[in-house]
C-alpha cells in the first residue's frame, strides 16, 4: 500500500516527461536541429508563431533558440562560478574557523538566503540594482556607442549574475558544511599532529575529502539556476545574446534565459502552436534538469558511507 | 621565542582548536583565511542588507488598510486598493498544497525507512524524489497547465462554452505546487526516522506488536518534529513560489469564484508572489511601492515559518533516545 503510494512519485515524473515532450514534438520537428541553432531573434519569431494563422496546416513554428539557450548558459555559468568560490569559502568559514558567536549567526543567514522567495530579490534587483546599473555604472556613451544594437537600461547580466549566485549559495554551503563537518577528525588531527596549520589541514584533508559533496552541491546548484524563470524576467531585460568581445558592455548588456522567456509568454499559450513552442522550452529544461538532479544524486551516493545527506 | 599555549582543546569533545596564531602562517594560508572570512562576512552583509532594505520599505509603505482592503484595477494608486486577496489566496494555496505533500510524504518516508523492498524500487523512487526537487518550478507549471486541461479534469476549474476546460483554478495550483514541499516533508521525515535507533523498533516487536502498529503508535509519534519541519520548510517554499501560481492560479487581483460547489476554491485567483510580481516594473501595474509593502508581508510569512523550523528542531533535542 505504502509502496504503491511511493511508486505515484514515478508514475508523475514518467506522465510529465511523456507529456510535454508529446506536446513539444510538432515545435521540435518543424525546427529539427536548428531549434537549437542561432537565427532570427527571439521576439520577432515568438510573435509570429503567437500570431500564426488559425488554421492548422498553417501553423507557424520557425523558432531558433539560440539566444535563448546562450542567455540561460552566461547566467548559470556566471552564478554558479562565482557562487562556488564563495560558498567553498564560507562553508570552509563556518565548519574551521568561525568564532561560535558569529556561526550562530551564519547559520541562519544561509537558511534565509535560501528562504527569500525569488520574487522579493527580483524587486529587489529591478528596483535597487537595475537603476543603479543603468544609471551609475553604464556611462551615457557608452549607451550611445552600441544604441543601435541594443538599448543598456541597466536590465543586465551583471544583475542576473549577480542575484542567482546568492541564491544558489545556500545550497552549495549546506551540502559543503556537512560533508565537511563529517570529515573523520582523526584524519584531520593526524594532519594537525605532523605540524601543519589549520588552514592547510582543512584545505588538504578536509576538502579533498568533501571534493564529492562540492560536485554534488555544483550540480544541484545548477539545476536550480537553470530552472530560475521569475528574478530572471525581472531583472535580465530583453532578448539579446550578449558577445563576450564587447568587454565591459558584455557584462551589462540585457539577456533573455529560456525559463524567463516562458514567463512572458505565459498568456498567449492558448494559441496552439505557442503551446507547443512553450511546451518545447519547457521539455529542454526538463531534460536537462532531470539529468543534473540524478547526477546530483548519483554524486551524494559516496557521501551516504559517511552518513551525511 | 615564547612558549606555546597549552592545547586547551585536547581531550575536549568538540573539534580541536589548537591554540596557534595565523601570524606565523605561509602567506598564501594568511590570504586563503582572510577570504575565508571575507566570503562569511559578505554572506551576512547581503542577508543583512535584504532584511533591513525590506524593513525600511515595508515599514515606509505598509499600512493597515493596505491588509484588510480589496485590490481593485484602477490607474490611479490611491484607488488600487490593498491586498487582502492575495493574503487569502497565499494562505489558501499554502494549506491545499501541504494537506496534498504531508501524507504523501510521511507515507513514501516511511515505506523508503521502513520497508524499502525491493531495494532497487526504492532506489528509483528515492531519485524520483530528486528529480522532483530538481525540476523548476516554471517546468512544473506548464506540465500543470497540459494535464488539468484535459477533459479528465474538468472539476477542478471552469469549463467554458465549446468544452475547453480552463485549467486554472486553487485546486489545480495547490495540487501541483504540493510537489515543491513534497520533497522536504520526505527529507525531514526520513532523517527523523532513521536517527531512531533500532533497539527502539526491537523493543516494540517484542512486546508483541505488529510492524504497522509499530510504525503507527511509536515510530510516527517519536518523527512528529521532524515531519513539523518538513511541512514548515515546505509551507515556506510553497508561500514564495511564483511561477505555478502564475500559470495555473490565474494571477488575478480578485479571488473569483466559480458557480457550483466548492467555487473558491474552483475559481482563480492570486497570491502575494503575484501579486509582488504584477506590480513590480516587470508586471502591468508597476506601483512599486504596494509591490514593496506586499514583499515585506511575504517576507515576514516565510521568515516566521523558518523561525518554526528553529522552534521545532531545538524542542526536538530534547527528546532523545537512551540506551
Amino acid at each position: 500500500m505504502l509502496g504503491a503510494l511511493a511508486c505515484l512519485v514515478l508514475l508523475l515524473i514518467g506522465t510529465m516527461v511523456a507529456m510535454v515532450l508529446y506536446t513539444a514534438w510538432p515545435s521540435f520537428r518543424s525546427n529539427g536541429l536548428a531549434w537549437f541553432g542561432a537565427g532570427a531573434p527571439n521576439q520577432g519569431q515568438l510573435d509570429d508563431i503567437f500570431n500564426s494563422p488559425a488554421n492548422p496546416a498553417a501553423y507557424q513554428y520557425e523558432l531558433r533558440a539560440w539566444p535563448m539557450i546562450w542567455g540561460t548558459l552566461l547566467t548559470t555559468a556566471g552564478a554558479v562560478a562565482v557562487a562556488l568560490t564563495i560558498s567553498l569559502l564560507s562553508a570552509i568559514f563556518i565548519v574551521e574557523f568561525a568564532p561560535p558567536r558569529i556561526k550562530r549567526v551564519l547559520e541562519p543567514v544561509v537558511r534565509l538566503l535560501a528562504a527569500v522567495p525569488s520574487v522579493v530579490y527580483g524587486l529587489v534587483g529591478v528596483l535597487v540594482l537595475v537603476p543603479f546599473v543603468g544609471n551609475l555604472l553604464v556611462s551615457e556613451r557608452r549607451k550611445a556607442e552600441v544604441q543601435y544594437v541594443v538599448q543598456l537600461t541597466g536590465d543586465s547580466l551583471l544583475v542576473a549574475v549577480l542575484i542567482l549566485t546568492f541564491m544558489i549559495t545556500p545550497i552549495m554551503v549546506a551540502i559543503m558544511v556537512d560533508a565537511l563537518r563529517a570529515v573523520p577528525r582523526s584524519w584531520m588531527e593526524g594532519s594537525a599532529a605532523l605540524g601543519v596549520n589549520r588552514w592547510r589541514t582543512i584545505w588538504k584533508i578536509g576538502v579533498r575529502a568533501a571534493r564529492p559533496a562540492i560536485v554534488a552541491g555544483v550540480v544541484l546548484a545548477t539545476a536550480r539556476a537553470i530552472g530560475e524563470a521569475i528574478m530572471l524576467a525581472m531583472v535580465s531585460g530583453s532578448w539579446f545574446a550578449p558577445n563576450p568581445l564587447d568587454g565591459f558592455t558584455f557584462l551589462v548588456e540585457p539577456t533573455r534565459p529560456l525559463a524567463a522567456s516562458i514567463v512572458f509568454y505565459l498568456e498567449g499559450r492558448t494559441v496552439p502552436p505557442l503551446g507547443q513552442t512553450l511546451a518545447a522550452i519547457a521539455a529542454v529544461l526538463l531534460i536537462s534538469s532531470l539529468f543534473l538532479s540524478l547526477a546530483g544524486w548519483a554524486a551524494k551516493q559516496p557521501l551516504k558511507r559517511y552518513g551525511i545527506v | 621565542m615564547s612558549v606555546e599555549a597549552p592545547n586547551r582543546a585536547l581531550g575536549n569533545a568538540g573539534p580541536t582548536r589548537p591554540m596557534e596564531s595565523s601570524a606565523t602562517w605561509p602567506r598564501a594560508d594568511r590570504v586563503g583565511l582572510g577570504l575565508a572570512w571575507a566570503a562569511g562576512m559578505l554572506l551576512c552583509v547581503v542577508a543583512g542588507a535584504i532584511v533591513l532594505y525590506m524593513l525600511f520599505r515595508g515599514l515606509q509603505y505598509l499600512s493597515f488598510e493596505l491588509l484588510v482592503t480589496r485590490p481593485e484595477v484602477a490607474n490611479d494608486q490611491s484607488r488600487s486598493g490593498g491586498f487582502l486577496d492575495p493574503i487569502i489566496g497565499t494562505l489558501m494555496l499554502t494549506v491545499l498544497g501541504t494537506i496534498i505533500a504531508a501524507p504523501l510524504g510521511v507515507a513514501a518516508a516511511v515505506w523508503l525507512s521502513e520497508y524499502g523492498r525491493p531495494s532497487w524500487l526504492a532506489r528509483l523512487v528515492e531519485s524520483g524524489i530528486e528529480v522532483v526537487a530538481g525540476t523548476p518550478s516554471i517546468v512544473l507549471a506548464i506540465f500543470g497547465l497540459l494535464i488539468f486541461s484535459q477533459p479528465l479534469f474538468a472539476f477542478l476549474s471552469f469549463t467554458a462554452e465549446g468544452n475547453a476546460v480552463f485549467g486554472r483554478s486553487f485546486l489545480a495550483a495547490g495540487a501541483m505546487i504540493s510537489l515543491i514541499a513534497l520533497p522536504f516533508v520526505v527529507g525531514a521525515t526520513r532523517e527523523a526516522l532513521n536517527a531512531i535507533p533500532s533497539h527502539v523498533r526491537e523493543a516494540s516487536y517484542a512486546l508483541g506488536k505488529t510492524k504497522a502498529a509499530t510504525i503507527r503508535r511509536v515510530l510516527l509519534p517519536a518523527v512528529r518534529p521532524g515531519i513539523g519541519t518538513g511541512t514548515a520548510l515546505g509551507m515556506g517554499r510553497i508561500a514564495g513560489d511564483t511561477a505555478i501560481p502564475i500559470a495555473l492560479l490565474g494571477a488575478t487581483l480578485q479571488l473569483q469564484a466559480v458557480d457550483g460547489p466548492l467555487g473558491t476554491l474552483r475559481g482563480t485567483g492570486g497570491t502575494l508572489t503575484t501579486y509582488v510580481y504584477g506590480n513590480s516594473p516587470a508586471g502591468e501595474g508597476n506601483a512599486p511601492e504596494k509591490a514593496y509593502a506586499a514583499a515585506f508581508v511575504l517576507l515576514l510569512v516565510v521568515v516566521l515559518l523558518n523561525f518554526g523550523v528553529d522552534l521545532i528542531s531545538r524542542r526536538r533535542q530534547v527528546t532523545s533516545w537512551t540506551r
